[in-house]
């Protein structure tokens, strides 16, 4: 017996929404199968993971600052991977574009300095993010070194960096010796779109990198560069795209974005530097960036959707005495659907029995 | 009684009825053919007329959605290649699979069962090549050999095996004239002594050469079993396109004038391990002239079309002048704007992405000179450029704007040269403009070519295919192991003289024989 994947000519636009409607119920049901395995109804964990989320306005404000990070990232992330290179190491582009950021508000901190605080805290957390960005793909140009390998170590690097930033020449020198820094000044804060509110500007920027990134993408010559060189390299190759020149500039956009969800979440989130300012954001991200099929009103959704399950998750840690792994769990067991049902959707799968001999 | 010899009159092999459906694409559509025993058969047909899903269903690769196949007159099942072997049938792929880094004989091992040591490998492998002329050194290495050597292992490796049938897929689409006629002695050779031989090609003259029996296909049907001496070339190719086939007219160039290309000691290393180096290459090109480079496959022909391009650059920038201007160092893109342009070999892949829109395809090459706008993409104008390609290039394609995997190998052909030819290029090189292609769309590509060099371009075609070169080709010269011979009149060719430059030994004469 063995699988048959044939290619459906027929494959429809209603076929394709069908069915990532039905890797989510799915989803839903594997997800509430090992629920109810550990012994909690899955109609209460369904209750608390995505029914009290959205319908408390609270929740709904959190919703959008934990998608904020994700899908700044996310977006970026697409550029690499529509051209079929593999940053793996979002996470570190995050951290760096944080620390530079932040080393601009720590400098000033105290000194009212003006309004030109937080622009440059932004460029320079971009500036950080793309930098670290390009060390792996520079790697790659020059040395033909794998950029998964560079990207995702460099990932610990950036970590280690921040945590020795901390605890060292950057601890809050008033701050009972915990590995922190100074609460930045409000010149160096990202505000709140409304008064009052928790969602910070850093979801703006999340919606211009989407809008902006619909139109490159979908009408660019450069986002045709990226589509030819990830999906026929050397017809890339014959176009004239030097794909040099392309990894180097996916890396550097997608660097840069992280770099700014960074160092937005710090001054708009945090409010100061600690050993961890992220829960694994520039790893979900990549998780976000397929779920949303590398589109990137796909990946808005994406953000929101698997923004859903941390919220969802963290509140089943408390009223259900879940582990929070199982959050984790979920956005695999999701991404997993979502690409299972796009195979059916493209693919023809049949049980064929060996033909002969039986 | 011996039971394996049929009763008088048993076809060997006989398909019944044979159909194979993919989607909505039938892809054979109730094949009845039947082999005699020690009968040399063709198969003919255009690209996409399905002789090669019947051939794999012959040989168990894939399973037929309905027919049957009587062995002897007895229905099998054949299941997979091991069943099919097991039969008794031998099967040569047009693209060879062997093991570059081992030795004849462990390339010929490895495909055999385990109770073969390589000892009685090399003795029967001596023995076979004795037998049927087919000279092969055991203990060298394959990436070494010439493809007509690589071919004669696999044709060794099938008949250890004392094959009834032997099917061979395109083999002489990578052999010298020579060489093709050594391979013929052979068949010969074989099917005097019983062993039946399916022989699917385009190239009707060797076909009326070997076979008395060929089935015709079109469409995934069988349109005729005739004898192939019986017919002329013409009314073969007008059965297999379905009307009768033209010839390219010719008239011969008006003033040729104007060094458009020219090529100054272009030398270049390997790309990669098994790479060919460019050795000394000097060319010219005229405006109105079609200038054609001959040669075996893998002697360099890709390199030639990659330094041309500019898809890999010369060390200096003289090397290489197009309209005048040296452009060794220069870009494929920035080669364009001086009124250049490209056509690769493979289609799919370097040519056009297979999984992107017609409209989408055109940008590949017309992106450097329209369709995008300060950076931004004139999808109408790409969208009217491949609808224009389509209907002047007669380009068979479904309705819309479909993606390029979805046309047949001639149709994409007809695009993507025709993509060119549109921008009215003054300097046209194109790598194998007819590789795969069928009859029809083949005469169609080669009259462009030609009118686009009467118009007074320079067109450059590197051709595997002799006849085709013979057939538009003002000058030619020919390439062996990275080196250029000198162009020379068409007239000045015979086919003699450029067997022996393909295989270097004009170039040798007086001097090292180079093999």
């Amino acid at each position: 017996m063995r699988f048959e994947l044939t290619p459906r000519t027929n494959a429809s636009t209603m076929m394709r929404v069908f069915a990532s409607v039905a890797a989510f119920i799915t989803a839903f049901l594997i997800a509430g199968f090992v629920i109810w395995l550990m012994g909690r109804s899955p109609i209460a964990a369904f209750d608390v993971y995505v029914l009290q989320p959205l319908s408390d306005p609270w929740s709904l404000q959190e919703l959008i600052v934990k998608a904020t990070p994700m899908a700044l990232i996310a977006i970026g992330l697409s550029y690499c991977f529509r051209a079929n290179l593999w940053n793996i190491g979002a996470e570190g582009q995050y951290v760096i574009g944080a620390v530079l950021g932040s080393w601009i508000a720590l400098k000033t901190h105290g000194m009212d300095a003006g309004f030109w605080v937080l622009p440059l805290m932004l460029l320079l957390g971009i500036i950080g993010g793309a930098l670290w960005g390009l060390i792996p793909a520079f790697l790659k140009t020059r040395f033909g070194v794998n950029e998964i390998l560079t990207s995702l170590m460099l990932v610990y690097v950036a970590q280690l960096t921040l945590d020795y930033l901390v605890r060292g020449p950057w601890r809050d020198p008033k701050g009972f010796n915990f590995p922190q820094s100074v609460t930045f000044d409000p010149a160096a804060t990202l505000p709140p779109i409304l008064e009052a509110g928790r969602v910070h500007y850093g979801a703006v920027f999340a919606a211009i990198a989407v809008l902006v990134t619909a139109v490159i993408l979908g009408r660019t010559l450069f986002g045709y560069r990226l589509k030819l060189t990830g999906d026929a390299p050397r017809a890339a190759r014959f176009a004239g795209f030097s794909s040099k020149a392309t990894t180097l500039a996916v890396f550097a956009i997608s660097g840069g974005l992280a770099g700014l969800a960074g160092i937005s979440e710090v001054s708009g989130q945090i409010g100061q530097l600690q050993p961890s300012i992220s829960p694994g954001y520039g790893f979900t991200a990549i998780t976000v960036a397929f779920l949303g099929r590398l589109n990137p009103i796909g990946i808005l959704v994406a953000s929101l959707v698997v923004a859903l399950t941390f919220i969802g998750g963290e509140s089943a840690q408390i009223m259900l005495k879940l582990p929070l792994d199982l959050t984790q769990a979920f956005q695999g067991i999701l991404l997993m659907c979502v690409l299972a049902a796009d195979a059916m959707v493209s693919y023809r799968i049949r049980l064929a029995a060996r033909g002969g001999g039986q | 009684m011996k039971a394996d010899v049929p009763p008088s009159g048993t076809p060997l092999v006989e398909l019944k009825g044979i159909s194979k459906r993919y989607g909505d694409l039938l892809a054979n559509d109730g094949i009845d053919l039947s082999i005699e025993p020690g009968e040399i058969h063709a198969l003919l047909g255009e690209n996409g007329a399905g002789k090669s899903t019947l051939v794999k269903i012959l040989y168990g690769v894939i399973e037929p959605s309905a027919g049957e196949i009587r062995w002897e007159g007895r229905p099998v099942t054949i299941g997979s290649p091991v069943e099919a072997r097991a039969l008794g049938l031998g099967m040569v792929f047009q693209h060879f699979s062997l093991f570059d880094e081992l030795s004849v004989a462990e390339n010929i091992a490895v495909a055999l069962s385990s109770d073969w040591s390589l000892s009685t490998v090399r003795e029967k492998l001596g023995e076979i090549s004795r037998t049927y002329g087919l000279a092969l050194d055991a203990d060298r290495a394959v990436w070494t050999l010439s493809a007509g050597e690589r071919q004669r292992i696999e044709i060794v490796r099938c008949l250890l095996q004392n094959p009834r049938l032997l099917i061979l897929d395109e083999p002489t689409s990578v052999l010298t004239p020579q060489e093709a006629e050594h391979l013929f002695t052979t068949l010969d050779r074989l099917s005097s002594e019983g062993c039946a031989i399916l022989y699917i090609s385009h190239k009707l003259e060797e076909v009326r050469r070997l076979c008395r029996r060929a089935t015709i296909l079109r469409a995934g049907r069988v349109v005729a079993t005739i004898d192939p001496r019986a017919s002329s070339a013409r009314e073969i190719a007008a059965l297999m396109v379905g009307n009768a086939v033209g010839e390219v007219r010719t008239d011969a160039p008006h003033h040729p004038q104007g060094e458009t290309l020219k090529v100054s000691n272009l030398s270049m290393p390997p790309a990669g391990l098994h790479g060919q180096a460019l050795r000394d290459i000097n060319l010219v090109a005229r405006a109105g002239e079609v200038v054609g480079i001959a040669g075996v496959a893998g002697n360099g022909q890709s390199e030639l079309f990659a330094a041309l391009s500019g898809e890999r650059l010369a060390d200096r920038p003289e090397a290489l002048a197009i309209n005048g201007k040296p452009s060794g160092t220069m870009g494929i893109d920035a080669r364009r704007r001086l009124g250049a342009a490209f056509v690769p070999e493979e289609r799919l892949g370097h040519a056009a992405a297979p999984s992107h829109r017609l409209s989408e395809n055109t940008l590949i090459s017309h992106a450097a000179t329209e369709v995008s706008r300060s950076g931004f993409i004139l999808m109408n104008a790409a969208k009217r450029v491949a609808r224009s390609i389509i209907q002047s290039f007669d380009v068979r394609a479904p309705e819309g704007d479909p993606q390029a995997r979805k046309l047949s190998g001639g149709n994409l052909q007809k695009f993507v040269i025709g993509r060119e030819i549109i921008r009215k290029p003054k300097l046209l090189i194109v790598d194998q403009p007819t590789w795969g292609v069928d009859a029809g769309a083949a005469r169609l590509i080669r009259q462009a070519l030609v009118d686009l060099a009467r118009e007074g371009s320079a067109v450059v075609i590197v051709s595997q295919d002799l006849d085709e070169l013979f057939e538009v080709a003002d000058r030619m010269a020919v390439i062996h192991q990275g080196i250029l011979s000198p162009l020379k009149p068409i007239g000045e060719w015979t086919k003699e003289a450029v067997g022996l430059e393909m295989l270097g030994v004009a170039q040798a004469q007086g001097g090292v024989h180079a093999v």
